[in-house]
């Protein structure tokens, strides 16, 4: 039997244009190094500006470094991370010292820029304990491995900074791939509900290793993902390090002034594979999508600007990459002189009193390890 | 000194160490206003403020970081699962996160978290809220585990465990909640984690057990007294880290011993004395060790717990193999 169409109850489509409609791009600085968005562009001094420039040259270079230092075999674990930058540095940059720091293994600069030694982020690269022992005053914890489960954390310690009356933000970082985790949206959903001052950011470089965003979720944005916890969510041209640090100092005032959390996508693209332990980029992804992000290069429309302005010249970028490049010959010398790390090393730091069963095992272990 | 439930024991627990340091917080799904699902929160927020007892969203790995994220701004969790068999939705929270803050940070942060759960089988729940899971927890290096079988050893260990700057998990068993009363100061005191109680004594076979089984045990027991069997019954009370020296001292003693859990064998925290004794005392032994256990199945849908769990039937059965061995 034929059943009547009825009319929809419920206009699907005019709901999906209005969510699109809220979830625009913000750009300031366009690709050709000029500011598009007056209203939207940071109060930033000269050498503010020249900061922002001066570390993303640093950790393009510190990148290339470290992918070199991968391929001789001096150092380990490493998840490239040029393209993003401006995602990366510009929204640490909109941070306060005493703001807390947590994300995932492709961050590495933040940390770096928040106050953790260059030597300390090889160590943690090499699998070394030491690497992970953030020093006193620098508000940060170490790289989370498993994807997403900073999120909830970063909840935590925002509420902890509420609770204490601090005037400072807890600011967690993933990808398109860790906006699919349960814990991505239980994190959003606690701080929502608790009004914590915590900021969300996800870096949307399009692939979840291989998946593409596109495959991840049926939602047009990541950033309308924070209107179901009932919290502001914004899209940013994750290239242009003026939007992002916009966006990112505009939520830390809200979460200071006790209006809670905020989630920020960027948009932008990692040129290198995934990690350095085998990923091929060519498997999934056209070299023609690699060029088309090539030319939202933010370094390249930061330069631009800068120039413009006389803020810039070779001769400050060859001075940063040369800065960069002593720094890291220094730090790569502190961390081949680190001590061997032991496994009576890890035993000490299982708990605060070593329980028997590890005090028997250490004895072991000991002896082993004096051979 | 008041006569005392074991779920009035924990919200005295509570009580006393919110008032004691005012960086420990509860929190957990209907632990304010409502006083938690079985009131071991009792009157807590209304005493404390909201402040310090909140209610949470319900997600469970919600609740396993935001403890995590509190821990790490200078506080002292004490998190509800409002069953453990929700644990599977905070097991990264749980083992991949706070057993190993210590480790990974390389002793720069710590997760003072006190974990605390009701577990345990005997009340036809639905599935999924009775299964004993302390097993997997036992298993996860950087967590210390504690099951009370009593009101008095319920406080004392709770105290310890909010104290500890260390992850404790702290199963609580549905079961004893409201099963007897006790003698319980009413003034803190603390009980050491990682120390077991001889709760009788014996010269002939050493029962070693915890939780709930600790009296189907001390029944047994009885029984066996009743045919001139002397039976030894060892509560483990802390299952990670065990209290290796009173296990042996008792098995030296009597030179036979059963290990009985009530959770399933397969794997088990059983498994794990029967090898520390084979380990350090089988000089001592006059037969092997036996384990009681559940079956290896899925926890039972109710109707057939009856038979599912052990009791003490079963204990006396297998302590007669050993003592007639």
């Amino acid at each position: 039997m034929a059943s009547k169409t009825k009319k929809a109850q419920f206009d699907v489509k005019k709901q999906f244009e209005a969510v699109a409609e809220q979830f625009q791009t913000l750009q300031v600085l366009n690709e050709e190094g000029e500011i598009v968005n007056e209203a939207a562009m940071p109060d930033l001094s000269d050498e503010q500006l020249q900061e922002l420039m001066r570390r993303m040259v640093y950790t393009r270079i510190l990148d290339q470094r470290s992918i070199s230092l991968n391929r001789q075999g001096r150092l380990g674990f490493y998840a490239p991370t040029a393209g993003q930058e401006a995602s990366q540095l510009a929204s640490q940059f909109a941070l306060e010292k005493e703001d807390f720091i947590l994300l995932g293994y492709r961050d590495v600069p933040q940390l770096i820029w928040h106050g953790l030694p260059l030597s300390q982020a090889f160590l943690f690269s090499r699998g070394h304990f030491k690497g992970n022992q953030i020093p006193e005053g620098v508000n940060v914890i170490s790289p989370q491995i498993i994807i997403g489960a900073q999120i909830i954390q970063a909840a935590g310690v925002a509420l902890g900074m509420k609770k204490n009356g601090a005037k400072s933000v807890a600011i967690t970082y993933t990808g398109d791939g860790g906006a699919s985790q349960g814990d991505f949206y239980e994190g959003l959903n606690f701080a929502g509900a608790f009004k914590a001052p915590a900021i969300f950011v996800v870096q949307n470089n399009r692939f979840a290793i291989s998946t593409p965003v596109e495959k991840q979720s049926a939602a047009q944005t990541i950033a309308q993902k924070a209107v179901a916890a009932g919290i502001p969510g914004i899209q940013v041209d994750g290239m242009d390090p003026l939007a992002v640090y916009a966006a990112v100092k505009d939520a830390r005032e809200r979460a200071i002034n006790g209006e809670g959390p905020t989630l920020i996508e960027t948009l932008t693209y990692r040129y290198g594979p995934h990690t350095m332990a085998g990923d091929d980029p060519t498997r999934y992804r056209t070299s023609d999508l690699d060029n088309e992000w090539e030319q939202k290069d933010p370094l390249v429309r930061f330069r631009k600007f800068l120039e413009k302005k006389g803020l810039w010249s070779e001769e400050l970028e060859n001075a940063t990459i040369d800065q960069a490049k002593d720094d890291i010959k220094e730090a790569i010398k502190i961390a081949d002189e680190t001590p061997k790390q032991k496994v009576t090393d890890l035993m000490e730091i299982m708990y605060e009193d070593m329980p028997y069963h590890l005090k028997e095992q250490y004895e072991i272990y000991k002896e082993k390890e004096s051979k | 000194m008041a006569q005392m439930t074991m779920i009035q024991a924990i919200t005295d627990a509570l009580r006393t160490e919110l008032r004691n340091d005012e960086k420990v917080l509860m929190f957990g799904e209907d632990i304010g206003v409502n006083g938690g699902v079985f009131r071991a929160t009792e009157g807590l927020q209304k005493e404390f403020g909201e402040d310090r007892v909140f209610d949470t969203p319900l997600a469970e790995s919600g609740i396993g970081g935001l403890a995590i994220g509190l821990a790490l701004t200078g506080y002292r969790p004490v998190p509800e699962i409002q069953f453990f068999g929700f644990v599977f939705e905070v097991m990264d929270s749980i083992a991949g996160q706070m057993a190993r803050m210590r480790y990974r940070s390389g002793g720069r942060y710590n997760a003072p978290i006190t974990v605390r759960s009701p577990f345990g089988g005997g009340v036809h729940t639905p599935e999924l809220h009775s299964d004993a899971l302390e097993g997997l927890m036992a298993q996860s290096p950087g967590l210390k585990v504690v099951v009370p079988s009593t009101p008095y050893d319920a406080k004392g260990l709770l105290i310890s465990s909010i104290r500890d700057n260390d992850p404790v998990i702290f199963l609580e068993h549905l079961k004893l909640y409201r099963a007897f009363r006790q003698e319980v100061p009413e003034e803190e005191y603390t009980i050491e984690i990682g120390k077991a109680d001889v709760k009788r004594e014996g010269t002939d076979l050493s029962i070693i057990t915890y939780g709930a089984m600790v009296h189907e045990s001390l029944k047994a027991a009885e029984e066996l007294e009743k045919e001139g069997h002397s039976v030894e019954v060892v509560d483990l009370r802390t299952i990670q880290p065990l209290d290796i020296e009173a296990i042996i001292a008792s098995v030296e003693k009597t030179g036979r011993a059963i290990v009985v859990q009530e959770a399933q064998k397969q794997a088990g925290v059983g498994a794990q004395v029967v090898a520390e004794i084979n380990d350090r005392a089988i000089l001592s032994l006059e037969a092997p060790v036996l384990r009681v256990a559940a079956p290896d199945t899925i926890y039972p849908f109710s109707q057939a717990e009856g038979v599912w769990l052990p009791n003490f039937k079963d204990i006396i059965e297998t302590a007669k193999k050993v003592l007639n061995f």
